[in-house]
């Protein structure tokens, strides 16, 4: 009833190859797409973005990015705060070095940096799997923190070791700095967020989607049948880091403005990106949004729950926070290894023949 | 003997001793890994959890205090009592054998034939259960453990050593941990009860069937149930000692499990899948960081050769080095090698 796909004929193969071939689905993602442009920026205010918006839709590159990773490709980084430092170290030298240059191309090189970072630890990949990979990347993890808190070039030889985003406008509007308006600082990101949404959901339909699959699948088969491992793994390696860049880039840029390393992209963050994609669900687009969102708002829930509502002290609420993180890690491996995503595509299946089911 | 070279020495001693600290906990890992195919990320979070407990239940801390007071208003801290050492061990090894059940029981019962990195994740999720769990139940606060283990320098060593330094007036004798020295008097003996046990009793001999084939152990009458709840809890015990040799050195807190982390490169260098390799790679690790720290943030030494220091390089040092052994020989120095059949 609320969704079905009777009626709608496709008449050309370029109707038939679209990102959402269901006519239904389409006008929902442009319904959502006019909510989130038009109607949101006027009306949330300077808590409703640093505390929901900016979080949610950074994390949800990342987690886009991890999710090419571990979800399409099967190789699993325990690395991720690590190159999300790589993204924002790269942008802060490159607004700092070029400050005539527009912002957004910072951004996309700082992208670009990363991923080339990223398939220098993916190398070791070729040679190992599984969980082997997933402690070589822990090494990149505690390489690079330590490497930007140690070299005083990265951070430009500032008495307090610290990096913080100098002001920077778009269209004569600032985007990064004190000065930046909550709306701008929103859509800024809802633009990178949009973009690599588009360009994972294509990679990952595409030529090379299929061949990270192939090799998450199988990677002896998919040798055989004539997939090169080295390039498919290294592509997803580099695809990968070049989201997670980004999401680096503009968790330093944007939202936080300033950032000390070993605090905010430290292990942990590694592995909120991972809990993301795995209760979001492993590879899947969309699975990266519900995931980035579950876990951005629940500490939020929890804290205007327990210690606004029910007057709970801050370290209680924190501990709980573990445990509900924890088990729901442990529930979505056992019950729905697919996570929200799977969720999600039951519901759709049901809505077709609801409220008439066979 | 110049004052570098003892000085090295020295370091390279203590290294030692921290690389038998690794290697009990990477004990842990190698005993679950073998058994039941499960790389076990919580281990060190197990250690955290182990002396939480053993301080908690010494000190007479009730339980899940906070949370109590937090809903009923109330104002309860402790029973009042104080358990001895000995007795506290033996509750805290009941508690975690249970907690061994209840994670076999409730969690890898449901993920049989999973595929191991799923079984990895599963773990990582346990980890940040347990985390918060040992939290609330105990309190987050840094503890003292104190269960009678001899603290400081040895000063037999000291004098002892004192006439290796030839003639050198700076040196007075070698500055070792008395708790250090305990550490491995109790690692190897942890190691030698560990094979007996694996070679001499029936229970070790299931393990081993169970850890060579699933199957085949299943069709002799062995039960995997619990062989794996009885692995586990072994690994718990090792926690536990591996969290009271960490505890009584720095303290009962959080760094404690992510000191556990570096015994996952430790693993790496010795092969998942064997106990002597567990001691060797915790040993040359930790030497290994300790000697590298020493060279590359001395003046003289680095400082000559390459021109600049770089200091705190224990942080990434264990991970870097087992990145590069792993690109060489993927199964560590005594794991079996790894056949992949299709």
């Amino acid at each position: 009833m609320f969704y079905r796909e009777a009626g709608d004929f496709s008449t050309t193969y370029e109707q038939d190859s679209q990102t959402f071939p269901i006519r239904f689905d389409r006008y929902r993602y442009y319904v959502v797409l006019l909510i989130a442009f038009a109607v949101v920026p006027f009306l949330i205010n300077d808590y409703w973005v640093n505390a929901v918006f900016l979080p949610f839709l950074i994390y949800a590159i990342a987690a886009i990015g991890l999710n090419i990773l571990v979800g399409y490709c099967g190789q699993v980084s325990l690395g991720t705060g690590g190159f999300m430092a790589v993204g924002a170290y790269a942008v802060y030298k490159l607004m700092t070095a070029f400050p005539d240059v527009n912002i957004f191309f910072h951004v996309i090189g700082a992208g670009i940096v990363t991923a080339g970072v990223c398939v220098l630890f993916g190398l070791p990949s070729l040679r190992i799997k599984g969980f082997y990979l997933a402690v070589a990347t822990l090494a990149a993890q505690f390489f690079l923190v330590w490497l930007f808190n140690r070299v005083p070039w990265f951070y430009n030889y500032s008495a307090s070791g610290q990096i913080s985003a100098p002001e920077r406008t778009l269209f004569g509007i600032p985007v990064t700095g004190a000065e930046t308006a909550p709306w701008a600082a929103y859509l800024f990101c809802l633009v990178f967020t949009v973009f690599s949404a588009l360009i994972a959901r294509n990679l990952t339909r595409g030529m090379a989607g299929r061949k990270w699959m192939a090799i998450r699948d199988m990677d002896i088969a998919a040798e055989i049948i004539g997939v090169n491992p080295m390039k498919a793994k290294l592509t997803a390696f580099a695809t990968s880091g070049f989201f997670v860049g980004l999401a680096g880039a503009l968790f330093f840029a944007v939202y936080l403005g300033a950032v000390e390393v070993g605090e905010v992209f430290g292990i942990n963050k590694s592995f909120l990106v991972l809990f993301m994609v795995i209760i979001g669900g492993l590879g899947s687009i969309f699975g990266s949004f519900a995931g980035a969102a579950f876990l951005v708002l629940l500490p939020v829930l929890l804290k205007n729950i327990l210690v606004s509502g029910l007057g709970w002290p801050t370290d209680l609420a924190a501990h709980l926070e573990f445990i509900i993180v924890g088990a729901m890690i442990v529930i979505f491996l056992i019950a729905e290894p697919h996570g929200l995503a799977q969720l999600w595509r039951i519901a759709k299946e049901k809505l077709r023949l609801w409220p008439f089911p066979h | 003997m110049p004052d570098q070279l003892i000085f090295g020495i020295e370091v390279l001693l203590n290294g030692l001793m921290a690389g038998v600290l690794y290697a009990l906990v990477a004990l842990g890992f190698v005993l679950i890994y073998k058994a039941s195919g499960i790389f076990n990320y919580a281990q060190g979070v197990m250690a955290l959890f182990a002396a939480l407990t053993l301080v908690g239940i010494m000190e007479g801390q009730v339980p899940f205090a906070h949370l109590i007071n937090t809903i009923f208003g109330t104002e309860i801290h402790h029973f009042g009592w104080h358990v001895p050492a000995v007795l506290a061990i033996l509750f805290t090894m009941v508690v975690m054998v249970l907690l061994s059940w209840i994670i076999n029981r409730f969690i890898f019962k449901y993920l049989v034939n999973q595929e191991p990195i799923m079984l990895f994740m599963a773990t990582i999720g346990i980890a940040y259960f347990l985390e918060g769990f040992g939290d609330m139940m105990w309190g987050s606060n840094i503890k003292k453990l104190d269960v009678g283990l001899p603290q400081g320098g040895s000063f037999w060593i000291e004098e002892n050593t004192q006439w290796m330094g030839l003639g050198n007036e700076n040196f007075y004798g070698f500055f070792l941990d008395q708790l250090d020295l305990v550490a491995t008097v109790v690692a190897i003996i942890l190691v030698i009860v560990l094979i007996v046990f694996a070679q001499y009793t029936k229970q070790g001999r299931a393990m081993r069937a169970v850890a060579d084939d699933h199957q085949a152990a299943l069709s002799v009458g062995i039960s995997l149930n619990f062989i794996w709840v009885m692995v586990w809890s072994l690994a718990g015990f090792v926690a536990l000692v591996a969290g009271i040799m960490w505890g009584a050195k720095s303290g009962v807190q959080f760094s404690l499990s992510l000191i556990a982390l570096k015994a996952l490169p430790v693993l790496m260098l010795g092969g998942f899948t064997s106990i002597p390799g567990a001691i060797v790679g915790g040993l040359i690790i930790g030497v290994g960081e300790k000697l590298f720290e020493f060279i590359m943030s001395s003046k003289s030494i680095a400082g000559e050769l390459f021109g600049f220091t770089i200091g705190a390089t224990e942080n990434w040092f264990a991970y870097v080095l087992a990145l590069l052994f792993l690109v060489f020989r993927p199964q560590g120095l005594f794991g079996e090698k790894i056949i992949e059949r299709v």
